[in-house]
């Protein structure tokens, strides 16, 4: 069936006719490249939108103070609510489900770093050891925060790399003494962090040492911790009874959202994640649109293609074509030319794909495209144009040949 | 070589029951060199149709060389056309954009005869036709004469039993018509029955028996040269 004579008959029709082929190509070429370009950037979008939320471990909560906006209990409304570090053991203490928990303190006043001749303005956190897992800090050398530190409240830090590489550029950084305002550090560690650049411009340093040495309370200005693997109904339960402990302890109404604001990223996680259903469900909508168009074009033009050919069937019949041998010809042809298209369609979207991979946008990022998609879109395509051409093939196969000849 | 028992062909086209031919009794000898004569609507196309095994008949019998045609496949038609049958038509009916010898060489595409031997072959019917340095010219390129010869070497080609000849004058002028008849002669003296289908009595003149149809059967035959009367109140 496939021999290079039958392959010769098909080139020289196709040859013959040049529009007809390439207006069925174009076709198939353009409904593929469209669906390999659609779920590419579906793709792209969606590696993006992770990409930007890839800092923080995907189950963080955010506790954080607020001002009380209702009365309660007879207290006035407009009351600044305060953590201390009781709060931060009881979350540690009284709360299932927490894995790692860091309270946060924010250092006011001079913060200028200095180390040798250079006075240098980086982000100082001072924290707890467990927030190198919640802001998914990688250590690179030296070594975390750990309990000891907090107890002691020894005078160490841990440093991003840029402010390793800002401050002491090749030379070696942990064992060296830096500044922080007028108090002076040991750097026992340096981190990079997947977060981006600004979490590379990150000093964390020991909460007790900074509400010793800057403030002396112990006042925390922030609590965040990420739970185990949990479900997000778990999460909001979790979360609605830190709301209410907290409203016990700071004497607030539980329903006063602006008292105490909880954030979590579960919820943040569920809302991508319909975004991304959403947008996966438009992707493939357009897409097997244009696919079904290509299929109604590869189809209208094999209907175009055998009444066109009628009187060329009719000869070959009256020569000794077997209909199976007609049915071949017309398929075979079909499938060369839609197989052939669909093929450079896969190649050019793939191309495409791969420009886009260079355009730098906010929330874009990696197209890619599965080759298995692409070649099952090509597949189905090519059965289409069978399928669509099998009927005609079939009535052509059919002509009387006199009949088809005398002209119609 | 051909033996027609009672043909009957009947067309039915919705409430309109034509009867096209009403009994045909036939016999042409192997060798014969024949015409086949009528009005239109007298039939000869569909007769030739059968004959040819483009067509099937209701009632009767078709004998081509001996083998019963009747209630073929359509792949089984096709192979007995493609080995018993040249045709040659009006319209001369070339692929228009394959060259002459690619013209002639298809049938034997269809023998699936490899490339090469169709080529050669393809060639030296060519140039029996005269036609040998025409060989690559595509048939708009050749003039009506020479693309029935062409035609009449594609139809030749896979050594036929029978010539089926439809109007092969019908296009071309008297001058090229004789010339193409010439050609109908010299195949026949070698021994291809061939049938000529035609309206033109200087061309079935030139042939050695005239059948004669109206309106579905064949008129009493006389020898070729003594055209019998016709019978001018015929209704």
């Amino acid at each position: 069936m496939f021999n290079r004579d039958t392959w010769q008959e098909i080139l020289t029709t196709i040859r013959r006719h040049k529009l007809r082929t390439v207006l069925t190509a174009l076709g198939v070429f353009w409904g593929i490249f469209m669906l390999v370009i659609l779920l590419g950037a579906g793709r792209g979008l969606e590696n993006g939108v992770e990409y930007e939320f890839r800092d923080e471990a995907a189950n963080t909560v955010w506790v954080r103070r607020g001002i009380t906006s209702l009365p309660y209990n007879g207290l006035p409304k407009g009351r600044q609510v305060k953590f201390t570090n009781e709060d931060y053991d009881l979350l540690a203490e009284q709360f299932e489900g927490i894995e790692y928990l860091t309270g946060r303190y924010f250092l006011s006043g001079n913060t200028t770093v200095t180390y040798a001749r250079k006075n240098l303005s980086f982000t100082i956190r001072a924290v707890h050891p467990d927030c190198r897992f919640i802001e998914r800090n990688i250590l690179q050398n030296g070594r975390y925060l750990n309990p000891t530190d907090i107890r002691e409240c020894r005078k160490v830090a841990v440093i991003g790399d840029i402010v390793r590489k800002d401050l002491f550029g090749e030379q070696e950084a942990v064992g060296q003494e830096i500044r922080i305002g007028n108090i002076v550090y040991q750097v026992v560690g340096t981190f990079t962090d997947t977060g981006g650049d600004n979490e590379m411009r990150v000093i964390y340093i020991p909460i007790s040492t900074a509400q010793k040495v800057y403030t002396g309370t112990n006042e925390v200005h922030q609590l965040m911790f990420a739970t185990y693997d949990m479900e997000l109904d778990e999460i909001l339960n979790l979360q609605e009874n830190i709301r209410a402990t907290f409203a016990r302890r700071h004497q607030f109404d539980p329903e006063d959202r602006k008292a105490l604001y909880i954030f979590g990223t579960a919820e943040e996680f569920l809302k991508l994640n319909s975004l991304f259903a959403s947008i996966r469900a438009f992707v493939w909508f357009v897409g097997l649109g244009s696919i079904l168009s290509g299929v109604i074009g590869v189809s209208n033009i094999m209907l175009i293609i055998v009444k066109d050919r009628t009187r060329e069937i009719g000869i070959r019949k009256a020569l000794g074509a077997t209909p199976f041998s007609i049915v071949s010809m017309v398929l075979q042809e079909a499938i060369l030319i839609t197989g052939l298209a669909g093929y450079l369609g896969l190649l050019a979207g793939v191309g495409a794909i791969r420009l886009l991979e260079s355009v730098s946008v906010e929330y874009f990022r990696n197209p890619q495209v599965g080759l298995g998609v692409g070649l099952t879109a090509t597949l189905v395509l090519v059965l289409a144009g069978a399928l669509a051409g099998f009927w005609p093939a079939l009535q052509a196969a059919r002509i009387n040949p006199i009949e088809a000849m005398r002209g119609l | 070589m051909i033996q027609l028992r009672n043909i009957r062909k009947v067309y039915q086209t919705g409430f309109n029951r034509l009867e096209v031919l009403k009994g045909i009794d036939l016999d042409i000898q192997a060798g014969e060199f024949a015409s086949i004569m009528g009005s239109s609507g007298s039939g000869k196309s569909t007769l030739l149709n059968i004959i040819g095994i483009l067509d099937e008949y209701d009632k009767g019998d078709y004998h081509l060389d001996g083998t019963l045609i009747k209630e073929l496949s359509q792949t089984a038609a096709a192979q007995y056309r493609n080995r018993f049958i040249g045709f040659v038509f009006q319209s001369f009916n070339l692929l228009p954009f394959k060259t002459a010898l690619d013209n002639v060489a298809l049938p034997l595409y269809y023998q699936k005869i490899e490339r090469q031997k169709r080529q050669k072959m393809a060639l030296e019917y060519l140039d029996m036709v005269g036609l040998a340095d025409w060989a690559e010219h595509l048939p708009t390129q050749l003039s009506g004469g020479q693309q029935q010869r062409v035609a009449i070497a594609r139809a030749l080609i896979t050594q036929p039993k029978v010539i089926l000849a439809d109007e092969p004058t019908g296009a071309l002028d008297t001058k090229t018509s004789y010339e193409v008849m010439q050609l109908f002669k010299k195949v026949n003296q070698e021994g291809i029955t061939v049938i000529i289908v035609t309206h033109e009595k200087d061309i079935s003149d030139m042939t050695r028996r005239i059948i004669r149809l109206r309106d579905g059967m064949i008129e009493p035959e006389s020898e070729s040269g003594q055209i019998p009367a016709t019978p001018s109140s015929a209704s």
